[in-house]
Order: C-alpha cells, then sequence, then structure tokens
C-alpha cells in the first residue's frame, strides 16, 4: 500500500494555529438584518480561507452557507469580501492572513442568505454586451487563420472566469447597478479585438450608452480584485479608445 | 410540505459542464429544450481541464485519426469499445473545428493554423513517437471549451435552470419520462416531463480524498440510475492523474511534461525511463502514475517525508512557460509557494476522472442492460460509458469525448423527441425526491455528513487507489458497509428552505457512498491488472477470463450483482502494452 501524503511536504515545520473566523451572517426566513457571528477554527498555514469554511460548515453550522466548487481559482463560485477586499475563498492562504479574518458577501448584488448573492443581475449585464463570436457570409471550411499575434491582443480578457469579484468592487456599480461593470465590459474587450469577429460597431454601440463604459472612473478597484489577474482596467480604456477613434 | 411546480419540454438536459452545453446547443436548435444545472453553467469543472483536445488535424506534422483511434484503444488497455474509439478519433477533427468557429481562442502556429503539440500515450504510426496531436488554449483548454459553449448558449438562448439540483429520473413502462428537480434558491421541487433527457452530470471523484474534481463532483447521475436499477459499467477503473500537487491534488496538466518537462525522483534521476523507454515522461496516465508511487514506495521520493517526486521544468525558457503553461505555474506558486522558473514542484498522483459509468453506445443511447437501450434516455461525457477509454482514458480525450458525444446526444434525442410523444407522468412523480428531502430535515440522527464523508473519502485513498489488493478492497469493502449504515442516522442543521446547502451535501453524500461501493465491489471482482485497475495480488492483464466491461446491477434489496459485456473489437488485437 502507497501511502498518501497527508500534507504538502514542500511547506517547512507546520504548526496549526487558531483563528478567528468572523462572518456576516444572514437568513432571511429568521433574520431581519444581517448580523456578525465568530468561528475559532484551527487551520495550517497551507490552509486556503475556503477550507476555514467547510470546516466551519461541516462541524460548527452546517447552516453557514456560500458557493464553491473547484476550490482552486477557476470555476469563479466563491467571490467574497475578505478583510475588505474581494477574492476567491480558494486562492487566499491562511499562512498570508492576520489571527482574525473577516468575511462577508461581495456588495452591489442582492444579499440571499450568508455569503450567497443573486448573480443574475451579473449576468444579464454579461449578456447584454453580446458575449460571443459574429460573424457574417460565408465561413472558411477550415479554422479561421489568425496570426498568433493577432491571437496575443486579446489574450488577457480571454482568461475571464465570471466570479463577479471585480463588478461588485467597483464603486460606481455599487451605487448605480444600471451599470454594465467591469465584467462586462472584459468579457465585450475578448470579442473587440478578436481578429475574427464581425460585430465591434453593435457591440461598441451598447457600450457607448450612458450605462455603458463611460460610467468607469478608472479607481483601479477591478483590476485589484481580479483573481485571475487580468488588467481590467486597461482594458476599458482600450475600449474607451475604441469607441472615440472608432478603430481596434 | 414543499411547493411542486410542473414543466414541459421536448428534451431537459441534466448538467451544464461540456457535455450538456454541447448537446444544448444541438437539441435547442431543434426542439423545446430544457437545461438544468446544479450550479452556474461556467462553474462546471469542464472549466478545470488544462491541457487541451486531441484531433489528428496534421497541422504541425503527419497525423491520421486511424493513427489516434490506435493510441486511444491501446492506452485504454484494450477495454476499449473500438466502434466508438473510431467514432471519437474520426469526428474529432471537425469537433476541434467546430469550437473554433464558435471562437474558441486556439494558440497559432506561425501560419495562423490551431497549433497542436505532444500529450501522453498520443504517438505517431502506431507507437513510433510522441505525435503533436493537442490543440490547445494555453493550460486553460477546457476553460476556454466552457466559455466558448456557454458563450453559444446566451448566443442561442438556451433556457438554464440555474441551482436545480436533479435528484430523480422519471422512468414509466421502461422509457424515460422527465426528472425531477430541488430549487437551491426556494426549496421548491419541479417535476420536469420530457420526452427525451440526457444526463451530462459528470462525473464522482469525491469518493476520494486526493483528488483534482470539484466538490460539486459527487456522482449525482450516476447515482441516479443506479437506484432506478440501471446498470453501471466498469466503475472500478479510475484514473489517477500522476501531477496532483503533493498534499492537495491540485491539477497540474500533462502539457507540463508535453512542452518538455520532466519527472525526477529524490536522486534527481528522470526514472521514467526506466519504466518507458520509448516515449519516456509521456507514457499513459496509468503507467506515469504508478511508476511514481513505486518511486516513492522503493524510497526513492523527495521531501522530508519521501512522499512525492518532482516535476522538473526549470530547463525550459521562461517565455515557453509563460506562453505555454501560464496557470498551472501560478497554481505552484499559490499553493505550494514553489518558483517552477527555478524549483522543481512537487507533485503526486490524484484521482481525476472515472472512465465508467452509465453504459451508452454510439449513439448516446443509454443501456438498460447488455444490449437494449431505454427508450429516451441518453448520457455523455464523464457520466457515460461508451466505452472510449477503457480501462485508462488518454489524456485531452475527455474533452473530445465531451464535444464529440455531447453533440451526438444532443442530435439524438431531438430527433427522438420529435418523433415521439410524451409517455405520460406517473401519479406523484416527485414522490422519491420530496420523501428523500422530508427525511433529511426531520432526520434527529447524530451523524454528520461531514464526517461520514471525510471517513469514506479516506479508507478509498488508502485502499482503493494506484495499488490495491483483495485484502484493501475488502478493507473498504467493509468500511463503506459501516458508513451506509451510520448514513441512515445522519442529520442536517439546516432545516430552512433557501438555500439549504446542508441539505444537498447529505443527499450528494448517500450517492457518493452507492458508488464508492459499486466502485470497490467491482475492483476486487476483476482478479487482474488493466490500465487504471492495478491488483498487486494479479499483476498482469488477464485477456482469458477479464477481456470485458463489468456491468454492475442493484438488486431490490439494495445488494450488488456484477455482470459482464464483450468488448467491441474491429480491427486491433490485444498486443502486451509497452511505451
Amino acid at each position: 500500500m502507497t501511502a498518501i501524503v497527508e500534507k504538502p511536504a514542500a511547506a517547512p515545520a507546520i504548526v496549526k494555529r487558531t483563528v478567528s473566523v468572523k462572518i456576516r451572517r444572514f437568513n432571511p426566513e429568521v433574520d431581519a438584518e444581517p448580523h456578525w457571528q465568530t468561528f475559532q477554527v484551527e487551520a495550517l498555514p497551507t490552509d486556503r480561507v475556503l477550507n476555514l469554511l467547510l470546516n466551519i460548515k461541516g462541524y460548527q453550522d452546517g447552516s453557514l452557507t456560500f458557493r464553491r466548487s473547484c476550490a482552486h481559482g477557476v470555476c469563479g463560485s466563491d467571490a467574497m469580501r475578505i478583510n475588505g477586499v474581494n477574492r476567491l475563498a480558494c486562492k487566499v492562504l491562511v499562512k498570508d492572513m492576520p489571527d482574525e479574518i473577516m468575511i462577508e458577501a461581495i456588495k452591489g448584488l442582492p444579499l440571499e442568505k450568508d455569503l450567497v448573492v443573486d448573480m443574475e443581475p451579473f449576468f444579464e449585464a454579461y449578456r447584454a454586451v453580446k458575449p460571443f463570436l459574429i460573424t457574417y457570409g460565408n465561413q472558411p471550411s477550415r479554422e479561421h487563420i489568425q496570426s498568433q499575434a493577432e491571437r496575443d491582443r486579446f489574450d488577457d480578457t480571454t482568461k475571464c472566469i465570471l466570479c463577479a469579484a471585480c463588478t461588485s468592487s467597483c464603486p460606481v456599480y455599487w451605487t448605480d447597478n444600471k451599470y454594465v461593470g467591469p465584467a462586462a465590459i472584459v468579457n465585450a474587450h475578448r470579442f473587440i479585438f478578436d481578429s475574427r469577429d464581425e460585430g465591434t460597431e453593435e457591440r461598441l454601440e451598447i457600450l457607448n450608452d450612458r450605462e455603458g463604459v463611460w460610467r468607469c472612473r478608472t479607481t483601479f478597484n477591478c483590476t485589484e480584485a481580479c483573481p485571475r489577474g487580468i488588467e481590467i482596467t486597461k482594458a476599458i480604456a482600450e475600449v474607451k479608445r475604441a469607441l472615440l477613434f472608432r478603430r481596434v | 410540505m414543499p411547493q411542486v411546480h410542473q414543466h414541459n419540454y421536448d428534451v431537459v438536459i441534466v448538467g451544464a459542464g461540456g457535455a450538456g452545453m454541447r448537446a444544448a446547443l444541438e437539441s435547442s436548435s431543434r426542439v423545446r429544450t430544457a437545461v438544468l444545472t446544479k450550479l452556474y453553467p461556467t462553474r462546471s469543472h469542464t472549466g478545470a481541464a488544462q491541457g487541451g483536445m486531441c484531433a489528428a488535424l496534421a497541422n504541425v506534422e503527419e497525423d491520421n485519426w486511424e493513427w489516434h483511434t490506435f493510441d486511444t484503444v491501446k492506452g485504454g488497455d484494450y477495454l476499449v469499445d473500438q466502434d466508438a474509439a473510431e467514432v471519437m478519433c474520426r469526428e474529432a477533427i471537425d469537433a476541434v473545428i467546430d469550437l473554433e468557429k464558435m471562437g474558441l481562442p486556439f494558440n497559432r502556429t506561425p501560419e495562423g493554423r490551431i497549433d497542436q503539440r505532444r500529450f501522453g500515450g498520443h504517438t505517431r504510426n502506431h507507437g513510433e513517437a510522441a505525435v503533436r496531436r493537442s490543440c490547445f488554449a494555453a493550460d486553460r483548454t477546457g476553460h476556454m471549451i466552457l466559455q466558448t459553449l456557454y458563450q453559444n448558449c446566451v448566443k442561442q438562448d438556451v433556457q438554464f435552470f440555474n441551482e436545480f439540483y436533479v435528484l430523480d429520473l422519471i422512468v414509466q413502462d421502461g422509457h424515460a419520462a422527465g426528472a425531477v428537480a430541488y430549487e437551491l434558491a426556494t426549496g421548491d421541487i419541479h417535476v420536469f416531463a420530457a420526452k427525451a433527457v440526457i444526463l451530462a452530470t459528470g462525473g464522482f471523484g469525491k469518493v476520494f480524498k486526493t483528488t483534482s474534481n470539484a466538490h460539486t463532483l459527487t456522482g449525482d447521475g450516476m447515482g441516479i440510475i443506479w437506484r432506478k436499477g440501471l446498470p453501471l459499467e466498469d466503475m472500478e477503473f479510475f484514473q489517477f492523474h500522476p501531477t496532483g500537487l503533493a498534499g492537495l491534488g491540485i491539477l497540474l496538466s500533462e502539457a507540463a511534461r508535453g512542452e518538455g518537462g520532466i519527472l525526477r525522483n529524490a536522486d534527481g534521476e528522470r526514472f521514467m525511463e526506466r519504466y518507458a523507454p520509448t516515449i519516456k515522461d509521456l507514457a499513459p496516465r496509468d503507467i506515469v502514475a504508478r511508476s511514481m508511487a513505486n518511486e516513492v514506495r522503493e524510497g526513492r521520493g523527495a521531501g522530508p517525508e519521501k512522499d512525492y517526486v518532482l516535476l522538473d521544468l526549470t530547463h525550459l525558457p521562461r517565455e515557453q512557460i509563460d506562453a505555454k503553461l501560464p496557470d498551472i505555474t501560478e497554481f505552484a506558486r499559490t499553493y505550494l509557494g514553489v518558483e517552477p522558473y527555478t524549483e522543481p514542484v512537487p507533485v503526486y498522483p490524484t484521482a481525476h476522472y472515472a472512465m465508467g459509468g452509465v453504459p451508452t453506445n454510439i449513439r448516446a443511447e443509454v443501456l438498460g442492460n447488455n444490449t437494449e437501450v431505454v427508450p429516451g434516455l441518453y448520457a455523455a461525457g464523464e457520466v457515460a460509458c461508451v466505452s472510449v477509454h477503457g480501462s485508462n482514458r488518454l489524456g485531452t480525450n475527455s474533452l473530445l469525448d465531451i464535444n464529440v458525444f455531447g453533440r451526438r446526444a444532443g442530435i439524438a434525442a431531438a430527433e427522438y423527441a420529435a418523433t415521439h410523444s410524451h409517455v405520460g407522468l406517473p401519479v406523484g412523480a416527485q414522490g422519491t425526491v420530496t420523501a428523500m428531502v422530508s427525511t433529511l430535515l426531520e432526520s434527529t440522527g447524530t451523524e454528520r455528513v461531514a464526517t461520514l464523508r471525510a471517513e469514506m473519502q479516506s479508507t478509498m485513498d488508502r485502499n482503493a487507489q494506484v495499488y490495491r489488493t483483495d485484502a484493501s478492497l475488502k478493507q473498504a469493502e467493509e468500511d463503506i458497509a459501516a458508513l451506509k449504515q451510520r448514513y441512515a442516522n445522519v442529520s442536517i442543521s439546516d432545516k430552512g428552505k433557501r438555500f439549504n446547502s446542508d441539505l444537498l451535501e447529505a443527499i450528494e453524500l448517500g450517492f457518493l457512498l452507492d458508488l464508492a461501493e459499486v466502485l470497490v465491489v467491482g475492483a476486487r471482482a476483476r482478479n487482474e491488472s488493466r490500465g487504471g485497475h492495478f491488483r498487486e495480488d494479479y499483476p498482469n492483464r488477464d485477456d482469458v477470463n477479464f477481456m470485458r466491461h463489468t456491468m454492475a446491477y442493484r438488486e431490490g434489496d439494495g445488494a450488488i450483482r456484477l455482470d459482464y459485456k464483450p468488448v467491441v473489437q474491429t480491427r486491433y488485437q490485444p498486443m502486451e502494452r509497452k511505451y
């Protein structure tokens, strides 16, 4: 039988420490208002904040509610505010956190329960920018020809996982939820700068709306929040330039 | 009692990963289609796939789909149904081109065509040398496939029911008649009448502790089929991916080796030269995973506990790592604090993929026994066993499988729905689900879901992983039987209606326990070693007695009955598997 590796031995001497996890709770079936509740959790330095939540749900309070799936930063389920900053709970390690960790739902979307928000307004804004390849006329019998340089032009914005960390960190979005928000612009950018796409004009017109790109105040919150490292503010600026000069 | 809602569709698709959405694109353009998913579509685990999707495009060197078929059959240690492998490898070329036309941003060759790279077990001319066959978008090919399919579903206005957990299938007079779902947001029950149902619910990797699988991969689709008394095929064959981050199981793509990465033991030796002299680090996953485990067992593991091996990328140019492997190198930095430019990355096998599942034929129709289909019922992707992967799936063939058989399922289900009427629902079609939910909500038992799940995962890792023996499997079987008894006494603390994930986790654990048992019982009966199933007490492949698929059935009293099904062989006779 093969012994199973229990801990990443790359880390030096592994010492557990007790972390105080303060969570903003809200159960609409019981609570009139959200309230804070604190849990003590034993954690390894290499544990993710998501492990703390799983530990609380599994062994302390099964009613704690949050979304999670892949647990390594590619599915976008577990965006939340961790010590005041939007992060994916599965990409923050306990070793990088203080002894007290405050966790609450992302802002700007309707709170449903504990750390769960209604994602529908977010996806509605995404769908509004026509986030799909638009082509007209005859298609090639094989693949489209696209140079690697043309492909690289929009590489950064293909990384988006639609976690909403950016949009829900945007102060403009907090006060005006008609604003399409950074994530939708990122996904429009991904097609506007794709050499194969022929929908640039119609997409730019959508973003030229008063609730489109011009609402952006370049606060860079979105760029700092993005767990995929997308240069969102830059992408928004590129869409603004494309609108001003009608040239991509 | 929860509120019950009724819906009526031609086709209902359960699951919105790659297979479900590829099916939806076909089905929804032909007939009225609903897609039910327990997540949001973009959260599905297709998005975690990294390395690529193989197709013999021959964009960068000579290749053809027959070689791809041979590699798939040999890679699966001859348990592959060869008619299905031929279909998959032939249709692979169109499947890749289709995705490109839908907008998928593949990496490109200098001529602007889709670029291709090497991948484990994919060879030129029946094993001569590694061939560049995998089409890719950096190391996030699955992410791009999932996004591209979702984008096209948005374009086509496909109707999704997000966070709807399908917990039962309705079968009336032997025909699929619909599905019953629990709505996470409200706790309401939804009965979907349908002329055809497609299962695309993915795998069940969460039976193991060390796994690359998402928390949500709990085998619900297979579990539902099992409880209906329908068979599951080849469940003992589970793939352990060689390169999980040590201790964590997070996947590091085989593309790392396709790009030139090398596995080394504590002595710095490139040990795969001893196990697979021709293609070395690019041998199929079962062989590499066993070789790694063997290095550790024989004391050549690295690290303070000597319990992992090293994936060395330090000789690769940084530009190549940044362009071709950005995500996985980021995983090593984030989760292990290792810088892959300068340090080798600790890796160890991680439970990755179920080769077995719901038996289907090449039309994606679900089989009710060795030969007869269940009319109106289809399955595609990891939930299905068609069987293109046999006893060991080749890297990239899962992304291919979901596209080829997802498409086939969508077309076949829509055509079936267009030519058949509803068979009608039985009275109280929601009964099984309402009973399941109320039993758990009312339970005053003393067992915790998390405790039982952790114990199940622990025994599966210890006793049913890369190396198995009759004794270890017997231990796992006993442990699971005891856990199933304790599961009857499980209770939950959230008794509410809204977003009750506590309740759903309890239900998912029930499916996992059922499937863990089927896996172990099948593995104990298979007294041979083949592909991903390695028995130390029977270390050789035994074609005389075991060149056949396992078909497991749940009897009325809950006991498991094993039957067998012949393998479809067309052009390839079994040979010794050497690389």
